[in-house]
């Protein structure tokens, strides 16, 4: 046998396989790639994303839990509690927008970054800006929705106020008179006595938040993003948008209620502690009318939000 | 010389028979987390900037249920590794008897057959929030199992992700990390520039590439994109009980991540490795009582590396400049091998033996499933320890390999791999003839973890 015989024959059987895998591989990859939205652009302080630069990395970050096709049915999804999202059906969570319109792209890139608190989805930090905003657009191609709707105008937040004693109480109030607690509990532990038959916006059951277990909320962790969480509602889930029955001042009355319930030694903890502040007795509850979780069925995406419908029982 | 030329090759057939390192990729994670090897892997086992802060942050993801306390009873953090192969070794001169059994013959020899990887045992996660763990008992082919990773790591003390203590058997701080190469043949399985000794030395301490026994200070930025690493370590090149007592070594490192552009993430580093090993013991009898090493003399290595993205295409890159004071390399009087005694003055001519060394290995990753890779690895000694006895060239290497590996399933349970590589190394003057000493390596193997 020449000495170079078998090199040669190596890098030439190589060369061949390599063609051949690199042909399975991609015969590998599912339909989606057919779909006329992978055009679709995101836009994130000057760059722009797009959908079809974001395919590998799709496919090598997300596929597992959100499936092939967007659909939150990943091979993982069995698994996974709080199931994955579903991108056709262009409902997120996290939002700047008000209830039942778009997230904006800034929304979903910061979803990305962030990730989302007791929940399988991790913080993809380590990404690159553009691999961020060209993944941006790869989610958005699943839905039609985003090819014919604008997202939503993102709500105002107002300057948060000083905490005080008084702003704390008012809080506790609202808690109580939204009827938080049907879902959250009467101390934030997520165990109201409706807790046990949520359903997000595909039938499954879901949890509410627990506020005693971490010190991040779903869609962010400062006060600001808690503010946005009950002013815009998490769409796809029980936890409806409080935009129609709370004033901006309440909200922020119930932002700061809310951080008492919280692990961490927070100034409103404080001065929680100071009060001696008690739960709240939910059969004092002022009366009103009985809350509905809304998105209990996959709804139509509408462009405005909904008339609210009294105040239904937040969760997560 | 010539004997010198046999202890060459004998140890380079040695080293190449034991080349391929415990690898890490684990499955456990992926299960527990529900993620694809892809999302921590270029292509496994090496590990992307999501699955190094996912690695620096103490195996979490830092979701609020990295602790094990979340995980379904059932589940049980363990990983098996292992490759069943064909390989081919070949080499062009090696000492054989003739006439009389007298070792004054050469010939080249060419083995093939299937063939056995070693076994990796993998367990790994976190004991509690921001306590994690690494334990691998590893075998050679035959079963001979030692413990190739067991440590502890306190995570992120105090909430900083600055503040990360390592301590037990842990591989330093590799960015481009050996035990996590995609390469797995006998020549090309190891990055030579992590294992290098020079000619006649017996420095064996100074290997970048072996694991440590110490303690490790880590921290990193919240993105991961700065990294920063201190380590001490027993200069025993990760061996037990106390072999050489009383001698330590240190490891340094820094790099920084940037975005260029729409190319991908960039990343930048430099190391510093210092240490001192003894070069005789006391004796009792003639036998060296243990725990009595003395005479401790400083090797050094250092250098700068880059990991660069074009897209799908990545090309790491490392440099390595390496010194080792020269008693580690003269034979002394009367002796058959080094190391000259601390207290043994030096003959005359007498140096540092000093390298540099550089690999590239670009790697162009197809689709998350099928990967191609290269690698080109150049060592020059500089200096050798007594002027004008060795060749200036004796112990210069080139390496080159190149291959692929093609992942038919990607799922979070498992990995499976059919890879597919062929590798060749040529010393330098290192053949009993004094010519170059060239061994090949072709690999085929299906590679699977679960």
């Amino acid at each position: 046998m020449h000495k170079e015989f078998i090199p040669s024959a190596f890098l030439g059987a190589a060369l061949a396989l390599t063609l051949a895998l690199s042909g399975l591989s991609h015969a590998q990859m599912t339909d989606y790639e057919e779909n006329p939205r992978l055009g679709m652009e995101a836009h994130i302080s000057g760059i722009t994303g797009h959908a079809a630069a974001a395919e590998t990395n799709y496919r090598r970050y997300c596929t597992g839990c959100h499936g092939d096709l967007g659909d939150g049915e990943g091979e993982n999804a069995q698994w996974i509690d709080p199931k994955p999202r579903n991108f056709t059906l262009g409902q997120f969570k996290c939002r700047s927008t008000p209830t039942g319109t778009l997230p904006t792209d800034e929304d979903l890139y910061t979803t990305i970054g962030r990730g989302l608190t007791n929940s399988n989805m991790p913080q993809w930090l380590p990404l690159t800006t553009h691999e961020k905003v060209d993944l941006v657009a790869y989610v958005k191609h699943f839905s039609p929705h985003f090819a014919t709707e604008k997202p939503g105008t993102p709500i105002n937040v107002p300057p948060e106020p000083e905490v005080t004693a008084d702003r704390i109480k008012a809080g506790q109030a609202v808690f109580q008179r939204l009827e938080c607690w049907k879902c959250h509990g009467v101390t934030g532990r997520g165990n109201g006595p409706s807790a046990e038959t949520l359903t997000d916006n595909q039938n499954r059951p879901i949890k509410p938040f627990d506020f005693h277990d971490v010190t991040r909320f779903k869609c962010g962790t400062t006060d600001q993003d808690l503010y946005k969480i009950f002013m815009t509602g998490l769409d796809g889930t029980p936890m409806p948008s409080f935009a129609d029955s709370v004033k901006p001042d309440e909200a922020w009355n119930l932002v700061f209620y809310l951080r008492t319930l919280q692990p961490m030694n927070s100034r409103e903890k404080q001065i929680a502690k100071q009060l001696g502040l008690k739960p709240i007795n939910p059969n004092a509850a002022p009366a009103g009318a009985a809350p509905q979780p809304q998105a209990e069925q996959q709804q139509p995406l509408q462009q405005q939000p909904q008339p609210q419908q009294q105040q239904p029982p937040p969760s997560r | 010389m010539v004997s010198l030329r046999r202890n060459l090759l004998r140890s380079a057939i040695f080293l190449l028979a034991l080349s391929v390192p415990p690898a890490h990729a684990i499955p456990a994670f992926a299960r527990k987390y529900g993620l694809r090897c892809s999302a921590c892997h270029v292509a496994w086992p090496v590990l992307n900037d999501f699955g190094w802060r996912f690695k620096d942050n103490g195996y979490q993801l830092m979701n609020d249920r990295d602790a094990p306390i979340w995980q379904h009873p059932s589940y049980w953090p363990v990983t098996f590794r292992i490759t069943p192969n064909w390989h081919l070794e070949k080499t062009n001169k090696v000492s054989v008897d003739v006439g009389g059994g007298v070792n004054n013959g050469q010939v080249g020899t060419t083995q093939h057959g299937f063939d056995l990887s070693g076994l990796d045992i993998l367990t790994g996660g976190t004991l509690e929030k921001n306590i994690s763990f690494l334990l691998t008992p590893s075998s050679d082919n035959t079963g001979a199992f030692h413990f190739e990773s067991a440590w502890v790591r306190l995570d992120n003390l105090f909430h900083s992700p600055w503040l990360n203590f390592r301590f037990g058997k842990f591989e330093l701080d590799n960015f481009i990390s050996e035990k996590r190469t995609l390469t797995l043949s006998a020549v090309g399985g190891i990055y030579q520039l992590y294992h290098f000794v020079p000619p006649n030395d017996v420095n064996t301490f100074g290997q970048i590439g072996d694991n440590q026994l110490g303690l490790e200070w880590q921290g990193h930025s919240f993105n991961d994109r700065t990294r920063l690493s201190a380590a001490l370590f027993s200069s025993n090149d990760g061996n037990v009980n106390l072999q050489n007592a009383n001698a330590y070594s240190g490891f340094l490192h820094i790099s920084e991540a940037f975005d260029l552009g729409g190319l991908g993430q960039q990343r930048v580093g430099a190391y510093y490795f210092i240490g001192q090993a003894p070069t005789y013991s006391l004796t009792s009898a003639g036998v060296p009582i243990p725990g009595s090493s003395l005479g401790n003399k400083s090797f050094n290595r250092e250098g700068f590396w880059g990991d660069f993205f074009i897209y799908k295409f990545e090309v790491p890159v490392y440099f390595q400049h390496g010194s080792d004071n020269p008693h580690f390399a003269i034979t002394p009087p009367g002796a058959t091998s080094p190391p000259t005694p601390a207290n043994v003055p030096l003959p005359p001519g007498a140096r540092a033996p000093t390298w540099n060394g550089v690999f590239i290995e670009p790697r162009f990753v197809v689709n998350p499933q099928l990967v191609l890779f290269h690698r080109t690895e150049i060592v020059r000694m500089s200096q050798q320890a007594l002027h004008g006895f060795f060749p200036s060239n004796l112990g210069d290497l080139n390496v080159y390999t190149l291959g692929y590996r093609w992942y038919p399933i990607m799922t979070s349970r498992v990995g499976f791999a059919f890879h597919n590589e062929y590798s060749r190394i040529m010393q330098r003057s290192a053949a009993p003839d004094s010519t170059d000493l060239t061994s090949s390596s072709i690999f085929v193997g299906f590679d699977f973890a679960f």
